[in-house]
């Protein structure tokens, strides 16, 4: 426990947390590593798992009916992925796959979820957490959708 | 930054394209040589207005290397009647050319700084030149970073030149797309993105941006996050052009006539009106 | 100039025409034509508008008769003199494309010398600022200075203002202070129809010299200086210009600016009739086969949709920017610029605007409530 502790508290997601509270985080957290092209997750399966990239690179796509399927976001060392198990009813939207070897750390979306609920200072502090990445990944796929660099 | 006046401004000269070269599907890059004595000098950031026969003239930026001291180099998108013009003509075919116009990227004044360069799409094509001089002084600078944002893979600029300067290693580069299919295996997002991510000095770089207003406004959002001054960051605007030199009108920005006043801006300058909406 | 003032009669103005005409000048002075005062040639004295005055309100203007026979007894007309120092459209250059590739040429151009006759305050304060635009950037007009070095001036000090005039609010008038070869007063007393005349060049002073005159007596440099005193105090609108370039650059976002869009019609006849207006565009045109071009151009306003034409769309799409970008660049962007007003008060745009918006009154509604916001505000994440 005390190995993921360290990590967690190094971890920009993390960053400034209580040691109280980071406690209570690292007893849902375990070590994971993903191959170049091992799929994370894969969209519809549940979400019961959010994921912190310790290092590495994972891009987020959706496929389509007969197209090949389109990245839409890389995300790499020191952010996470998945915030689809905070929202019932719990399943991903998208494909996550490793591009190249990446080591991460998942935390139990239902551990933490279950330990939000016992303890709401906790909850909150994760929600402050998460809100601020959304808003600004929101931000960023309105730009994409503008399509600046193509033509009018 | 000053350029002595040309005999008749409005009056262009006749070049020669010795060479074309596909960029993109719908972008070229041309080689143009005068009918006869040499090319005017420039500094990286000007423009020259290019004349289409019978169909009409439009800024485009250099995008060569100032020591090719024969040609002036143009790369050119096919978004009109004008520039589709210009990018169909072919080697041995004659253009009117005016200029160089306009001020420059502060390619001396950032010497002993960091400096960040950051394109969007076609915006890479008026940085090149800077780009050729920083690195012909590579000495003088602290950390280089260039950052580029394009549509997708296929859409990338000048991707053989990026891949060289990757290969140096004192410069960073890292680039990123809209969205891209499974072979690419770069990073996906916008621009702005990798910002916190790059490494330069925010008390001591001078910051370089050119693409859409769009990217051009957030990208200054996450420089100033990262906290560079808004007087050491230069943008290179784009107007409707008619004149190039200051009289038609057409151009002006606020106070400023992009063809003069610009179209490298530094951003403190033109803070106020750059987010005032249809200024 | 030192010179001392001289008085001249109706005939001696007919010597002064004559002066210009020998000298190889095209005279040219106001007239009555199509129911206002335009510019055309001036042969006799008798071809100006002897006995005619202005009515002029915003969205109004008519001539009336007067009841004496003043040759300048009006205020302006829609016509200012800058058609003819920057003609409506010009050729630039003419090029041909042939096995060889492109060649162009420009033409050898006679320019005229122009006698401008009755030259208001204003307009040489308008002149003026053009002369700034066109022969002091670092790309003169050089079609522009060929055009204005040989002009020869000859002012009048209005001894009528004008319903909609503030030149003495942009101080640019009533009384001519320079810019002029020669400048009168019209005195028109019981009997006596005379023309207070001073020189203010060498040029003027020459030809001054050769048209009979007398030195003014006191009473007759008194009458001149009322003339004068009851133009200035007869303004028809006046323009509070105290820090009105900060004012104006501060309040891009007021709310005066969609009321004044919902009046204008974008027609641009403000900046047609404007003195100080110098838009053009570039317009290259070719022969259907494709051997022949030419580069011509021509008066552009601010208000048409295309001005601000870039990748695809206006970056002015709306009336209320374009109105905003026409009276922040006249009353305050042009002091960036030029380093002067680009407004002489002469109240054409007031006049000749159809829905009669008054830039005096617009001014003056954003310094009556500056930063004011308009009614409700919306957040977005």
């Amino acid at each position: 426990m005390e190995g993921l502790e360290h990590i967690l508290s190094e971890h920009a997601f993390f960053e400034g947390i209580s040691a109280e509270n980071r406690q209570l985080v690292s007893g849902c957290a375990r070590y994971h590593s993903f191959n170049a092209g091992q799929y994370l997750f894969r969209e519809g399966e549940l979400a019961n798992e959010f994921f912190l990239i310790r290092h590495g690179k994972v891009a987020l796509e959706i496929v389509a009916p007969g197209q090949a399927p389109i990245i839409f976001a890389t995300l790499g060392e020191g952010e996470i992925v998945g915030a689809s198990w905070l929202v019932p009813p719990y399943r991903w939207t998208f494909d996550a796959r490793a591009v190249e070897f990446t080591r991460a750390i998942g935390i139990d979306a239902a551990c933490l979820r279950g330990k939000c609920e016992a303890d709401h200072h906790l909850g909150y502090e994760m929600m402050k957490r998460f809100l601020p990445i959304l808003v600004q990944r929101l931000h960023a796929t309105r730009l994409q959708i503008l399509d600046v660099y193509g033509k009018r | 930054m000053a350029v002595p006046p040309l005999p008749d401004p409005l009056v262009p000269q006749v070049y020669r394209v010795e060479q074309v070269r596909r960029e993109l599907s719908d972008t070229v890059t041309l080689e143009l040589k005068p009918r006869s004595g040499s090319r005017p000098a420039f500094e990286a950031g000007q423009f020259n207005m290019l004349y289409a026969f019978g169909v009409g003239e439009v800024p485009i930026s250099m995008s060569g290397d100032r020591a090719n001291k024969a040609a002036f180099v143009h790369t050119v998108r096919d978004v009109g009647a004008i520039s589709g013009a210009i990018a169909k003509l072919e080697v041995g075919a004659t253009i009117g050319l005016r200029g160089p116009f306009g001020t420059t990227w502060p390619v001396s004044a950032a010497e002993g700084s960091d400096i960040v360069i950051v394109a969007g799409g076609l915006g890479l094509a008026p940085l090149r030149p800077a780009i050729y001089d920083i690195l012909a002084n590579r000495g003088r600078y602290g950390r280089v970073v260039i950052l580029l944002g394009s549509r997708n893979p296929d859409d990338m600029l000048y991707r053989h030149e990026l891949e060289q300067w990757r290969q140096r290693l004192d410069v960073d580069i890292e680039v990123t797309v809209d969205h891209a299919n499974v072979d690419w295996h770069g990073h996906v997002g916008v621009v702005p993105a990798l910002i916190p991510r790059a490494e330069f000095d925010p008390h001591d770089t001078v910051a370089l941006v050119c693409g859409p207003e769009v990217m051009m406004r957030f990208t200054v959002s996450a420089l100033r996050d990262a906290g560079v001054p808004i007087d050491r960051i230069y943008l290179s605007m784009e107007r409707n052009m008619k004149c190039a030199i200051g009289f038609c009108g057409h151009c002006q920005f606020g106070p400023t006539f992009v063809c003069k006043d610009g179209p490298v801006m530094r951003f403190d300058r033109i803070a106020d009106i750059f987010t005032t909406r249809e200024v | 100039m030192n010179e001392a003032k001289v008085v001249i009669t109706y005939d001696g103005l007919q010597g002064l025409v004559d002066g210009l005409a020998a000298r190889g000048y095209q005279v040219l002075g106001p007239t009555v034509r199509d129911g206002a005062i335009v510019y055309d040639a001036i042969a006799r004295v008798d071809d100006l508008p002897a006995g005619w005055t202005d009515r002029q309100e915003a969205g109004r203007y008519s001539l009336e008769r007067r009841n004496d026979g003043a040759l300048f007894g009006f205020a302006v007309g829609p016509q200012s003199w800058k058609r003819l120092l920057h003609p409506p459209i010009e050729t630039v250059w003419t090029s041909r494309k042939d096995e060889n590739g492109i060649t162009i040429t420009t033409e050898d151009r006679t320019y005229p010398k122009f006698a401008f006759l009755g030259l208001r305050a204003c307009e040489i304060h308008a002149i003026a600022i053009q002369d700034r635009v066109f022969c002091e950037g670092a790309y003169p007009d050089v079609a522009y200075e060929m055009r204005r070095q040989d002009t020869f001036v000859v002012a009048v000090n209005c001894g009528q203002a004008g319903g909609t005039c503030f030149c003495v609010s942009m101080q640019t008038g009533p009384k001519a202070v320079s810019g002029f070869d020669l400048v009168l007063t019209e005195l028109l007393n019981q009997g006596s129809h005379d023309f207070l005349v001073e020189a203010g060049s060498e040029a003027g002073a020459e030809l001054l010299a050769q048209v009979p005159h007398h030195l003014a007596s006191d009473a007759q440099l008194v009458s001149a200086e009322a003339v004068i005193e009851r133009t200035a105090s007869g303004m028809g609108r006046r323009l509070e210009t105290d820090g009105i370039k900060e004012l104006l650059q501060s309040n891009l976002n007021h709310p005066r600016w969609d009321e004044v869009a919902e009046r204008c019609l974008s027609c641009g006849n403000c900046t047609m009739v404007c003195p100080t207006c110098f838009c053009t565009t570039i317009e290259d045109n070719s022969d259907l086969a494709g051997a022949s071009a030419e580069r011509v151009r021509k008066w552009d306003s601010c208000f048409t949709m295309d001005f601000t034409y870039i990748h695809g769309g206006s970056v002015r799409k709306t009336a209320r920017s374009r109105y905003r970008q026409w009276m922040t660049h006249k009353l305050a962007s042009w002091i960036d610029q030029f380093g002067m007003s680009g407004c002489v008060g002469c109240g054409r745009c007031i006049t000749w605007c159809p829905v009669g918006i008054d830039i005096t009154a617009e001014a003056a509604a954003i310094r009556a409530a500056p930063h004011a916001v308009k009614g409700d505000h919306h957040g977005g994440s």
